[in-house]
């Protein structure tokens, strides 16, 4: 019991708590919608784009988050644009818009001379750095993106099944398009700094991954994707601070290893199948005798 | 409904050309061509999906999109997830979002539209099953529901009676009829020239503009088939074949078969 109340003692776990939470909820309500679009790549290519932004921001002397959501927010919008109009592959585009913008923060970076942590926390993510102005910051933004799904999830849900009935009907796919970008941006913003641009897209793509394992419906998926969200979240932060390892990879690795017991035990999964299998056969050898 | 000397296509490349037709408000009205013609177009235009590149198109009244609320669009098959974790009920239950607008939530009269849809093509004891779980006719008859239970003005079918058994395919035009009858557009594109000619009011051929515009029986005329499906070999109701090779299009499909391909070499 001690192992689980004491570490409440600190306010720099608490904090810590409090935004892993947060960042599990967002992360899983938004990466629904990822996983359904098939759009994981794009999230792993805002998430970098963020990179020269922290940097600017850090070189500027400004707050580290406005610089990631204005080059997070800035990407996502022309990811946006290149895919609807250019003629070239969505893929590739992304591909190296993707790698020209990281290229870039690592350009900067490596101009930097001097004490740069604060940097590498959000490269790798570091939960316990948040101060209570960061945790104020991402808990509206977090709770802002949270109630504007909240509001919209219909429309998103028909635009993202079925874009071309969606917008006969009158819902704005396109504009809807373009808010969701917006939404993935302000959702890797928020989680960068409990964990970090390299292990972001995990939070976003293998909650809702596990959950599609185990829901057939959509907003069983959705939530069942925010409560392995929510408890990988707090689950791999105690594990950090017990074993003081790293939080936002132990976060990501808890998220891992529930997708693995749900791919082999969940019902759609490989054991699962089986089983329905074996059922089926025996009844079919039931019948024929 | 009308189209004026509409043209559109993808990119550089033409769809559809010429095109001028209106449709009058109740019409039961089967477009009609061979692949690639411009059908699947024709109908992304009268919803608002694809803009033309001039012409001037008018749908209930104003431009496409003003009055999209009262249209119910099903595309063809091919363009859906069906791995979507979606239930049969869900689907249909989408035919009721635009209404709804946005923060409602589906409401008790919402889920009676949705079941009393399902009913009317016979799918009411699926409600439950995800949508991928269903045969291809099963799939069909859901989007024909949702777009029921959307309870349009307009209906736009792309291919709805495809891959559906006749019983079924009987029972839907007995739907799209009583939709007529209510003073609702259904326009549906069909390859099945034998329904279009018994069930629909009115056929539309096109084959990149339009071949032949009036009353469905006009299917049973040869000459207007042949210029519809020129240089296709094509099987009549009757069992009579055209051999035609009159004005076939540029892009045939790989592999299709040309009468003149045999004659020329
Ligand atoms: N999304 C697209 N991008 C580029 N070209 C397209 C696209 N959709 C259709 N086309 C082209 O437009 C033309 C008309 O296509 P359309 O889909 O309207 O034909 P269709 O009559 O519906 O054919 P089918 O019977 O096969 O459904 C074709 O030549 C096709 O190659
Ligand atoms: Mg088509």
């Amino acid at each position: 019991m001690d192992l689980i109340l004491e570490p409440l003692g600190s306010p720099i776990i608490v904090r810590a708590l409090l935004a892993s939470a947060m960042v599990g909820i967002v992360c899983a309500v938004v990466g629904t919608y990822v996983v359904l679009r098939g759009i994981a790549f794009i999230g792993d290519a805002i998430a970098h784009a963020g990179f020269p932004g922290v940097v600017v921001a850090f070189m500027l002397g400004w707050p580290l988050y406005v610089g990631a959501a204005i080059a997070a927010v800035g990407t996502a919008l022309s990811i946006g644009v290149v895919t609807r109009r250019a003629g070239i592959r969505q893929d590739t585009a992304i591909g190296v818009l993707f790698a020209g913008t990281f290229a870039f923060g690592v350009f900067l970076f490596s101009t930097i001379q001097g004490y740069v942590a604060d940097l590498f926390s959000f490269l790798f993510g570091n939960v316990l750095a948040i101060g209570p102005q960061d945790l104020v910051a991402l808990l509206v933004l977090g709770g802002g993106v949270v109630l504007t799904v909240a509001i919209l999830w219909k429309e998103l849900l028909y635009a993202t099944f079925d874009p071309l009935g969606a917008a006969a009907s009158g819902i704005p796919v396109e504009r809807l398009e373009y808010l969701f970008l917006t939404l993935v941006a302000l959702t890797i913003v928020v989680s960068l700094q409990a964990v970090g641009i390299i292990l972001v897209v995990a939070m976003l793509v293998t909650p809702a991954a596990t959950a599609q394992l185990l829901a057939v419906r959509f907003t069983r998926l959705m939530l069942i994707a925010a409560m392995v969200g929510v408890s990988s979240a707090v689950v791999g932060l105690y594990l950090s601070y017990w074993f003081d390892v790293a939080s936002g990879a132990t976060i990501v690795l808890v998220q891992t290893i529930l997708f693995a017991v749900a791919l082999v035990a969940g019902p759609r999964g490989l054991l699962g199948r089986r089983a329905t299998r074996a059922a089926a056969a025996t009844g079919a050898a039931e019948a024929a005798r | 409904m009308s189209l004026t000397d509409v043209s559109a296509g993808y990119g550089d490349r033409v769809a559809l050309e010429h095109v001028t037709v209106s449709v009058a408000r109740g019409s039961l009205l089967a477009v009609v061509g061979p692949n690639g013609a411009g059908k699947s177009t024709l109908l992304k235009l009268m919803a608002g999906l694809v803009e033309p590149w001039s012409g001037r198109v008018e749908i209930l009244g104003g431009p496409p999109g003003r009055e999209a609320r009262r249209v119910a669009y099903v595309p063809q098959a091919e363009l859906v997830d069906w791995g979507f974790p979606v239930t049969v009920e869900d689907v249909v239950m989408m035919g009721r979002f635009p209404r709804l607008g946005p923060v409602r939530r589906p409401g008790r009269e919402d889920r009676r539209a949705v079941v009393e849809a399902l009913a009317q093509v016979d799918m009411d004891h699926h409600l439950g099953t995800q949508i991928g779980r269903l045969s291809g006719g099963q799939r069909r008859r859901v989007f024909l529901a949702r777009a029921l239970a959307a309870e349009p003005d307009l209906f736009l079918l792309d291919e709805p009676v495809t891959g559906i058994d006749p019983t079924t395919q009987e029972l839907l035009m007995d739907l799209l009829e009583a939709q007529a009858r209510r003073n609702r557009t259904v326009v549906a594109t069909t390859h099945d020239l034998a329904a279009a000619a018994q069930r629909f009011e009115q056929v539309l051929a096109i084959n990149r503009t339009v071949v032949a515009y009036g009353p469905a029986g006009m299917l049973l005329d040869a000459d207007v088939l042949a210029k519809a499906y020129g240089g296709h070999l094509l099987v009549l109701p009757g069992g009579a074949a055209i051999l035609d090779d009159a004005h076939h299009h540029d892009d045939a499909a790989p592999g299709e078969r040309h009468f003149h391909d045999r004659d020329a070499h």
